[in-house]
């Protein structure tokens, strides 16, 4: 094994099958890409054009951003494909370490003492 | 490993945890991922606490332009989709449209870091220096900090890439290339966050 780790292929040990899979796959990686470029587009020309109200406009863009990390992580980054139970379990972990971490800096610094 | 990867029918499909080593490395680097997400979030926290500390300094909504975060934007999230291209291409064992997908991505990340110092110096002639308000320290820190990790990619991909020119795709390299990969992507992911809650929220939020 060892001597054949830093060697090339000559070839793709994929079948037909996976082939087709694969490239199904990159398909749909794209689209997902079509949609956050749309995502993206509503939120500047929420915030650009001022379609959305004052106060929904927060709240609006930010859901587009969890969509988008939703796309990002899980069909870029692969976090919906089997075999990535311990991926998963990490980045959430790490999500749900984000809130309280940004909500208790906003409350600590933020609110008079500046 | 040998016992659970043939290796005799060509490149396997999942060529990046094809062996123990290239399983530590993705598992590893998802730990890492969780960590940086966790610091980012320290830094966003800090911005939303003191974005309205501005002091006598000019304010987010009198210098942001949201053109030119829309095209560093755009170019961001391209090179996120060119580097999956390429990721596609490195599982299908084909090594040169890999290279040529991760080097797009490169110049695309060069392009976005070049957009982002113009940005700052634009910023300091308006008169926002890194230690003028308590919104330009944490603005600066925190997308300042992004750049830093924009930069740090493009070394690491351009010099995988110039390493394993000549070298077709390997089982060693493989994970290499996988992992620098995930860190565009997340790069991008922090992005997103960047522009939503420092950008848009600054300007109309």
């Amino acid at each position: 094994m060892g001597e054949n780790l830093s060697q090339p292929f000559e070839k793709s040990a994929m079948t037909q099958e996976e082939m087709v899979k694969i490239n199904r796959e990159q398909r749909i990686q794209t689209i997902a890409f079509a949609f956050m470029i749309a995502i993206t587009l509503l939120a500047f020309i929420a915030v650009g054009a001022d379609v959305v109200p004052g106060a929904f406009a927060t709240p609006f863009i930010l859901g587009l951003a969890g969509v988008q990390l939703f796309l990002q992580l899980f069909y870029f980054m692969h976090l919906k494909d089997k075999d990535h139970g311990w991926p998963n379990t990490f980045i959430v972990s790490g999500i749900v370490l984000v809130i309280p971490t940004i909500v208790a800096l906003m409350l600590l610094i933020g609110v008079t003492k500046y | 490993m040998a016992e659970t990867t043939d290796l005799s029918k060509g490149l396997p499909s999942h060529p990046e945890r094809a062996t123990l080593e290239g399983k530590n490395k993705f598992l590893g680097f998802w730990v890492f991922l969780a960590g940086e997400t966790t610091m980012f979030a320290t830094f966003f926290g800090t911005y939303l606490g003191l974005r309205n500390g501005t002091g006598s300094g000019p304010e987010a909504a009198d210098i942001f332009s949201l053109p030119l975060v829309f095209i560093m934007t755009m170019i961001l999230l391209t090179s996120s989709l060119t580097s999956v291209f390429a990721m596609f291409a490195m599982k299908k064992n084909q090594f040169k449209k890999m290279k040529a997908w991760m080097w797009v991505t490169v110049a695309l990340g060069a392009a976005f870091l070049g957009f982002e110092i113009y940005e700052f110096v634009e910023y300091v002639h308006y008169g926002l220096g890194f230690t003028t308000s308590a919104f330009a320290s944490s603005f600066y820190a925190l997308v300042g900090l992004h750049g830093a990790h924009v930069l740090f990619g493009l070394l690491w991909i351009s010099l995988l890439l110039i390493r394993y020119r000549n070298s077709g795709i390997t089982l060693t390299n493989a994970p290499k290339f996988y992992v620098s990969s995930l860190y565009w992507h997340f790069i991008d992911v922090v992005w997103i966050f960047i522009f939503t809650v420092v950008y848009l929220m600054g300007i109309g939020g």
